[in-house]
């Protein structure tokens, strides 16, 4: 008998079906993916099992009666419980009360203190019940959050995305717990776009492309681009790759130490590395180590960089504005695209004023034509689906307001770009056409420093990679020299443990 | 001396008033929402307590129905806050403007419409204790009443599931949704209860503090006790002090006046805005430490679809 | 059962729509509460919506009334858009009434008719010094400008109080707590013989393009309508937020400190308590009933000064209470805020959800009996 089944599964929202007609077997005791690309209904088909949301059409059936799940507490109680990618946690309380607060009113705050102890050695998950967690790692945040799906002792868990947040080494600690808890008994589905992942850990995978099915195979027998096919009808495009032609120094960070200004941030520790022109420079990190306080003092949005510690062109811009920034070459491109990199509710056009201000006259006034004709301009060139240069930022898809951004920096032209998370949330499509703008730009001589979590995006177009870990960056190693198990270990802050075999000043 | 004693005596009085007012709004904030419709819920409570109290006499029901007034009021601005997301803001301005405006127009009918004699209380023994006697025991029930909520309050939040839950919603609406809470409903209920409070203390304004009904009498308390749940740090015992410490400015003012200090009485009206102003100045100062204890989504609209 | 439903795009038909919607939900309601009062509701209606519009008088009463609401919303417009929360219009909007008094009161029989611009001035920069404190302090301090700004609205009426009742009493006034009345050439000129209209209305006519410019056509402008939509985008963008903060703030103040100027030495011509009429907070809903856009203020302005021409007149004529123009004033403001919900969301009547049917019948093992709801 099937633990969980979806049998016809369609949920409709206004602007898209994104659910259609979707099945789902899963066995007692299985580990089974959910695999696809950025908005393929992944997330959708989730909540309509953990209660947050209902479909419109078909069945979900549990140890083979249909049942109506009407909310999260109900999904609870028939036993299914759900790690989110984004963590529900409340930074302000302690690790046991945020696992109180997920469990029904029974037990006391004492009883769900003690039980978390023991569940957490169980499963070989440390938690300190007691911290605040806004004290905690990302990691260990997760632990908690995992620790709080466990104690309701779940018949089927689900993890969404949750190796983003991890080293290497982390993933395999927590592949550990899950093959011991589906040896239990439990089932889990594990939704990822990561295909090793799904290979080295499933038992099963269903695959989902816009919304429909479009296989259910077994991972163990498939290959990377078998599943590709399945999730995004092609094999996944190939870039082109030159050799890097090196020209000078053009960014020099030395010394960059930077007190966090948020209570919950991370302070820096005399960063040093440096990127010239005609390379792109990687920076691998799990999140929450000093890679958003490293952006903003590079980005100029925060100025308190101690004076000398950056250098653009030799010149010391560890002060200067965004503004003064651009003007001498330097353009960024942040994580965050609605709010950060463009402003959700103004028109493309409105959004290209924010970092480009050709079509601004010295006395201040906008030539109004000249900031739609330069939308018009980024929409054609970077291939931008949008209802055009006056559509709101917010109408765009993740994909396309990401090209849109990418393509206003690099059409400036600028001798250094910066970018953060380049294809986060983006769709395979895209994200491969903005990785080879990327390269497009550095083989024309541009520098690049890239910050992304995502490991196989940065061996994929870096040429040197670094690891920033703990607010301090390590050596740089050529991307051909280095390993994910490597960078894996550095990411833990271990550089000097297993140090690469070339330092940064020995150069090909 | 006595004249201190009785100076302590009506800061507690006046203190009271700020009180409720800023406990009712600390709930709500602890909830995620700012209500700046204080003064306009204080204002059509006073008038609705003052009508109830002239024609049943008691005040007791006067007081309901000052909260009843505020409660109400607090639900349409609810409604329009948590459901159709309107900006916070805004929607608690129009809510002071509409009831500096409603109250003016109902209240014409009881200028002129005077109270029944009001009685005195006294606690019995304890009102004897000299210095002490008349300083402390010789009050209206409500004072004591608002010292017992305040110590309510702080079991509730910080010893109570429920008060856990409540302050989970203040600071992550997404995340209590989430795990299955009834964020709104919690929201709206805490946003009521805000109001309730911010009516007794109207009803008490026009009932107890100073027994008389005239267009603007709650005069900024509804704005000095938003600032009070700031400088509290959103905490009831604090608030309950920075509200003696408020009523006490305010009396300090009527005492020098009495005493034919030769300040222009304009700028002894002035010192209790201007010591809000200072106060504000001094506890933002630290940017920092305000972010940590405010919760953390006061202000923002919360989307349960998404 | 009614749902709101997300646009996928901001209509701007209801942007449009919404304030006239909100207007008709508020004529509703006031003509229940006429009823209520036992007055017939037409005549009601009338003396608020007819009668302010039936003659050339009446006209330009209504742009007297206009004037001081259209400019100040005006810089108000700017600060909301910027996020910037300026409650204290009306205190700013007093300051420059004394400020504008005190030059005016330095006049003598042989002064000139340009003394009309430095009592004007003088009304702009007590306006933005007041406003200038609530910047300050919240530059400095991070101190929150709504409640600074409330609080010295108490204070400056207060100060108010003390210089009528005290250095500024006209001594040949009878103990009134008024100043002298203003010399004839410190009047602020009027526009037609026989009319109290004044050039305040061209003031406030060159304003409203003035901003419009601002707003939507210079980079300055760019910068805080960023700063108030999305902060972390203006940071992104280097735009200086205490730039921001200085320039609402600044601006606000003048043009507030500019209507008092205008109110003292136009239509007033002398200093009394009762300067402040309440015109700094009619702003606020002036500013958000015309979309925070200088042409919707121009038409806001004149509805709202319809609703004080309206009361004046409903008091003498009905007997009905003046304040009934706040009740008005107030209820407008919140039916808008309810009403612009519809900008971003749709209504949709959706029928009651039936439970979930099996599309494939159930084939299984022996126990299944239901089809449909289960635990």
């Amino acid at each position: 008998m099937l633990r969980l089944e979806l049998v016809n599964i369609s949920k409709q929202y206004p602007a898209v079906k994104a659910n259609d007609s979707v099945n789902l077997r899963v066995e007692p005791g299985e580990i089974h993916a959910v695999l696809g690309e950025n908005g393929a209904g992944k997330s959708t088909m989730m909540k309509m099992i953990y209660g947050a949301v209902r479909p419109d059409e078909g069945e979900i059936r549990w140890n083979g009666q249909a049942v109506n799940i009407r909310n999260p507490q109900e999904a609870r109680t028939l036993g299914i419980s759900m790690v989110f990618q984004h963590f529900s946690l409340f930074d302000t309380l302690t690790a046991a009360e945020n696992v109180w607060l997920g469990l029904d009113k029974s037990l006391t705050l004492a009883e769900v203190t003690q039980r978390i102890t023991k569940v957490a050695k169980e499963y070989g998950l440390e938690v300190d019940p007691l911290r605040p967690v806004h004290t905690l790692s990302v990691g260990e945040r997760q632990r908690v959050e995992i620790v709080r799906a466990l104690m309701t002792n779940p018949k089927c868990l689900i993890l969404d995305e949750p190796t983003s947040v991890l080293t290497p080494q982390a993933v395999e600690t927590l592949f550990v717990t899950l093959r011991k808890l589906a040896s239990e008994g439990t089932s889990i589905l594990y939704i990822s776009h990561k295909l090793d992942e799904i290979r080295a850990l499933c038992h099963n995978c269903t695959v989902l492309r816009g919304g429909k099915v479009t296989g259910q195979v077994d991972p163990r027998t498939e290959t990377n681009a078998g599943l590709s096919r399945l999730m995004i009808g092609a094999e996944p495009p190939q870039l082109q790759h030159i050799q890097a032609k090196l020209g000078g120094v053009v960014l020099d960070v030395r010394g960059l130490t930077l007190a966090k200004e948020d209570h919950f941030g991370m302070n820096l520790s005399d960063i040093r590395f440096e990127v010239k022109a005609g390379e792109i420079l990687g920076i691998a990190g799990v999140s929450g180590n000093g890679q958003q306080e490293l952006m903003a003092a590079l980005s100029g949005e925060d100025t308190r960089a101690p004076n000398g510690s950056i250098h653009l062109f030799g010149k010391d811009i560890s002060k200067d504005s965004p503004r003064r920034r651009r003007k001498e070459g330097l353009h960024f491109v942040p994580e965050e695209r609605l709010g950060r990199g463009a402003v959700p509710t103004l028109s493309l056009a409105a959004n290209t004023l924010l970092t480009r201000t050709e079509a601004v006259a010295s006395t201040g006034w906008v030539r109004t034509k000249d900031v739609t004709a330069l939308a018009q301009e980024l929409i054609r060139r970077f291939n931008v689906k949008a209802g055009g240069p006056d559509a709101a930022a917010k109408s765009l898809s993740g994909g396309n307001l990401q090209k849109f951004i990418v393509g206003r920096e690099i059409h400036a032209d600028p001798k250094l770009l910066i970018v953060s998370q380049p294809t986060w949330g983006v769709d395979v499509g895209a994200a491969a056409q903005i990785r080879g703008e990327l390269l497009g730009l550095r083989d024309k001589g541009c520098a690049l420093l890239i910050v992304s979590e995502e490991l196989d995006e940065l061996f994929e177009i870096c040429d040197r990679l670094v690891v920033i870990a703990q607010g301090k960056v390590s050596p740089s190693v050529p991307t051909s020299q280095a390993t994910i198990e490597m960078i894996g270990e550095w990411m833990s802050g271990l550089w000097n443990k297993s140090p690469a075999k070339e330092t940064d000043h020995a150069e090909a | 001396m006595e004249s201190f004693a009785l100076l302590l005596a009506a800061t507690l009085n006046a203190g009271t008033v700020l009180a409720f007012a800023a406990l009712g709004l600390l709930i709500n904030e602890r909830a995620g929402i700012v209500n700046l419709g204080a003064e306009g819920m204080m204002l059509v409570a006073a008038v609705a307590g003052y009508a109830t109290a002239v024609h049943t006499g008691s005040d007791w029901i006067a007081f309901a129905g000052g909260a009843a007034a505020g409660a109400l009021l607090a639900a349409a601005f609810g409604v329009l806050v948590i459901w159709l997301n309107t900006n916070q803001y805004a929607t608690g301005l129009a809510l002071s403007l509409f009831g500096a405006g409603f109250s003016a127009f109902v209240g014409i009918r009881y200028t002129q419409e005077k109270l029944t004699e009001r009685p005195r209380f006294e606690v019995p023994f304890l009102s004897d204790i000299p210095f002490v006697g008349p300083a402390l025991f010789k009050q209206h029930p409500m004072v004591y009443i608002a010292i017992a909520l305040t110590v309510a309050l702080a079991w509730f939040l910080y010893r109570s599931r429920a008060g856990l839950v409540l302050r989970s919603i203040g600071e992550s609406p997404e995340s209590a949704h989430a795990l299955g809470y009834p964020v709104r409903r919690i929201r709206l209920m805490a946003v009521m209860v805000g109001g309730a409070l911010c009516g007794v203390s109207g009803a008490y304004i026009s009932v107890v503090y100073t027994p008389l009904w005239v267009e603007g009498m709650v005069a900024g308390k509804g704005w000095i006790a938003l600032a009070l749940t700031t400088f509290a740090t959103w905490r009831p015992a604090r608030v309950l002090l920075g509200a003696y410490l408020f009523g006490g400015v305010t009396m300090l003012q009527f005492h020098l006046q009495g005493e034919g200090v030769q300040i222009p009485s304009q700028f002894l009206t002035m010192m209790p805005y201007l010591a809000t102003i200072v106060v504000l100045v001094l506890i933002s100062r630290n940017a920092t430490f305000i972010r940590v204890n405010m919760p953390a989504s006061i202000g923002k609209p919360f989307f349960p679809g998404s | 059962m009614l749902k709101l439903e997300a646009r996928p795009e901001s209509s701007k038909l209801m942007s449009v729509m919404s304030p006239v919607l909100a207007l008709a939900i508020t004529v509703v309601i006031g003509t229940i509460l006429f009823v209520m009062l036992g007055k017939d509701p037409m005549r009601g209606l009338y003396v608020f919506f007819v009668e302010p519009l039936k003659s050339v008088y009446a006209l330009t009463e209504l742009a007297v009334k206009a004037t001081p609401l259209i400019l100040i919303a005006l810089g108000l417009a700017v600060c909301f858009r910027s996020n910037v929360w300026n409650i204290g219009a009306e205190g700013q909007f007093i300051v420059g009434g004394i400020a504008a008094a005190g030059v005016a009161m330095t006049a003598d029989k042989e002064t000139g008719r340009w003394i009309v611009a430095l009592v004007l001035l003088a009304g702009v920069f007590g306006g933005m010094a007041w406003a200038g404190i609530v910047a300050f302090l919240r530059d400095r301090f991070n101190a929150n400008e709504i409640l600074v700004s409330l609080m010295l609205v108490y204070v400056a009426d207060q100060f108010l109080g003390y210089m009528v009742y005290g250095p500024w009493k006209d001594p040949a006034g009878f103990n009134f707590p008024q100043t002298i009345t203003f010399l004839k050439s410190t009047n602020v000129p009027k526009l037609f013989t026989g009319f109290r209209v004044n050039i305040g209305l061209i003031i406030a006519l060159l304003a409203v393009a003035a901003f419009w410019v601002l707003l939507f056509r210079t980079y300055a402008g760019f910068q805080l309508q960023v700063g108030g939509l999305a902060p972390a985008a203006a940071r992104y963008a280097g735009f200086s937020s205490r730039r921001a903060l200085w320039t609402a703030l600044l601006l606000s103040g003048g043009m507030a400190g500019l209507a008092g100027a205008l109110e003292v030495a136009g239509p007033l011509g002398q200093l009394t308590p009762y300067v402040p009429a309440g015109y700094g907070f009619a702003a606020i809903i002036v500013a958000y009933v015309g979309r925070l856009h200088p042409v919707g203020i121009v038409f806001s302005g004149v509805l709202m000064s319809m609703f004080y021409i309206g009361g004046e007149l409903a008091q003498s004529r009905l007997g009905l209470p003046k304040s009934l123009t706040g009740v008005f004033q107030g209820l407008l403001l919140f039916t808008l805020l309810a009403c612009d919900t519809l900008i971003h969301y749709r209504i949709r009547w959706q029928a009651a959800r039936p439970a979930p049917k099996a599309a494939v019948p159930i084939v299984s093992s022996a126990n299944t009996a239901t089809t449909g709801k289960g635990a």
